[in-house]
């Protein structure tokens, strides 16, 4: 008879005072996740599932196991589950996050792990919210490039400098968990949101865009970028470590100094 | 054969959207640039204001055993003090008025609540402002009614 060695959901090394000889450490947790099915009642509810878990799992491998063990009915979104799609930003003890991206091993194991759909966008069943009114803004911006010139024959070329003043902002993957973790955000959806303010100025200090202007003037609204109040909810909440606070604070910049 | 029903928020990318998330109209003119500007430069100002104010009725000479009707007397009977007190009273009402403004917008959620407390605050910042110009502007130490001069132990004897 052979010990059965553990299979561990991702591979990565870990240091010899985690691992043992090479074996992954289980634990248990207690995964507490917001329930809400309208078809079934209005209320929202806590569950609690009782798991065990590996030192490399991370919260949507929980997740995972809950839907496809346990109760299939636990719905959520998730496409690549690396980090890229931006499809599983979830409030994870009272942070956003992406599930694909929290191991569990850094949450405090011993008190139940919970798990809720981000603030301020309409539930729809479980950890899914309605994206629209955060795409809707994101849209307004106009996030694409638009040039009044000859369209070229080959690519757009521009210096590592030009290049290097927006690259903080082309790293967003549009997973919500910036805008929805905003207060302003929070009181009545009417504010751009962090998300579509970083993608604006992404277009907006890029040297071959010329409507850097339309999108000043479409951020320099009442629910625009003079709402933001600095909180930095948002660069804490972003999975990609962009400096959103960062980024407003630029837009606001460029508004004044065209201004006057 | 079963039909699988439309989800509920309505088809990806038609736009619609839950009403409350609806921007209505975009905001003409440069309302709240100003404002947010104004904050930054009144709060500059106003540190060197309310600092030098302190350090002028606290610290220097007596400092705070000074302070008296004659004490207040005294400075508004200089037009620098005079500017300086008015230059305080309105930057310090202005930026205090917008930021209880903004925090108004954040906090109340129904339109009604927003409109009605910032009445209240609009009325109440009216009033102050102008009593506490017409108080600086004229304050009279030692008034005199019907050829009587009022009570008080510091006037000079007409």
């Amino acid at each position: 008879m052979t010990t059965e060695m553990a299979e561990p959901a991702s591979k990565i090394e870990l240091p010899a005072s985690v691992a043992g000889d090479g074996e992954i450490p289980t634990f248990h947790i207690t995964l507490r996740v917001r329930r809400y099915d309208p078809e079934i009642s209005e209320e929202a509810r806590w569950d609690d599932y009782k798991l065990t878990m590996y030192g490399t799992d991370r919260v949507l491998d929980a997740l995972h196991k809950v839907k496809w063990e346990i109760d299939g009915s636990v719905s959520f979104r998730r496409s690549c589950a690396h980090g890229v799609c931006g499809s599983d930003a979830m409030r994870i003890n009272g942070r956003n996050r992406l599930a694909c991206k929290t191991l569990l091993k850094d949450l405090d194991t011993s008190k139940p792990i919970t798990v809720e759909p981000i603030k301020g966008l309409p539930v729809e069943k479980d950890l899914i919210v309605d994206m629209e009114p955060f795409f809707q803004s994101f849209r307004e911006v106009m996030p694409f490039l638009i040039n009044k010139g000859h369209e070229p024959t080959k690519e757009r070329l521009q210096s590592v400098e030009d290049r290097e003043r927006f690259d903080d902002t082309t790293k967003c993957i549009l997973c919500a968990a910036c805008t929805s973790s905003c207060p302003v955000f929070w009181t009545d959806g009417q504010y751009f949101g962090p998300a579509a303010i970083v993608n604006a100025h992404r277009f907006i200090f890029d040297s071959r865009d010329d409507a850097g202007d339309m999108r000043l003037e479409i951020l320099n609204d009442k629910e625009g970028v003079w709402r933001c109040r600095t909180t930095f909810n948002c660069s804490e909440a972003c999975p990609r470590g962009i400096q959103v606070t960062k980024a407003i604070a630029e837009v606001k910049q460029a508004i004044l100094s065209r201004k006057i | 054969m079963t039909t699988i029903e439309s989800p509920r928020s309505g088809k990806i990318g038609s736009g619609k959207i839950a009403p409350k998330y609806n921007r209505s109209g975009h905001s003409r003119g440069n309302f709240e640039m100003i404002a947010w500007l104004f904050m930054r430069l009144s709060g500059v100002v106003l540190v060197v204001l309310i600092f030098g104010h302190l350090f002028v009725n606290l610290m220097v000479g007596q400092g705070i055993h000074a302070i008296d009707f004659g004490f207040v007397a005294g400075k508004w009977a200089d037009p620098f003090w005079q500017f300086w007190d008015l230059a305080m009273l309105w930057l310090a009402m202005l930026h205090g008025t917008n930021g209880v403004r903004t925090i108004i917008n954040d906090y109340a959620e129904r339109d009604a609540t927003r409109f009605w407390l910032k009445g209240v605050l609009y009325a109440a910042a009216f009033v102050i402002i102008i009593l506490g110009t017409l108080v600086i502007f004229t304050f009279n130490p030692c008034p005199v009614v019907n050829g009587v001069q009022l009570p008080g132990g510091f006037c000079p004897a007409p």
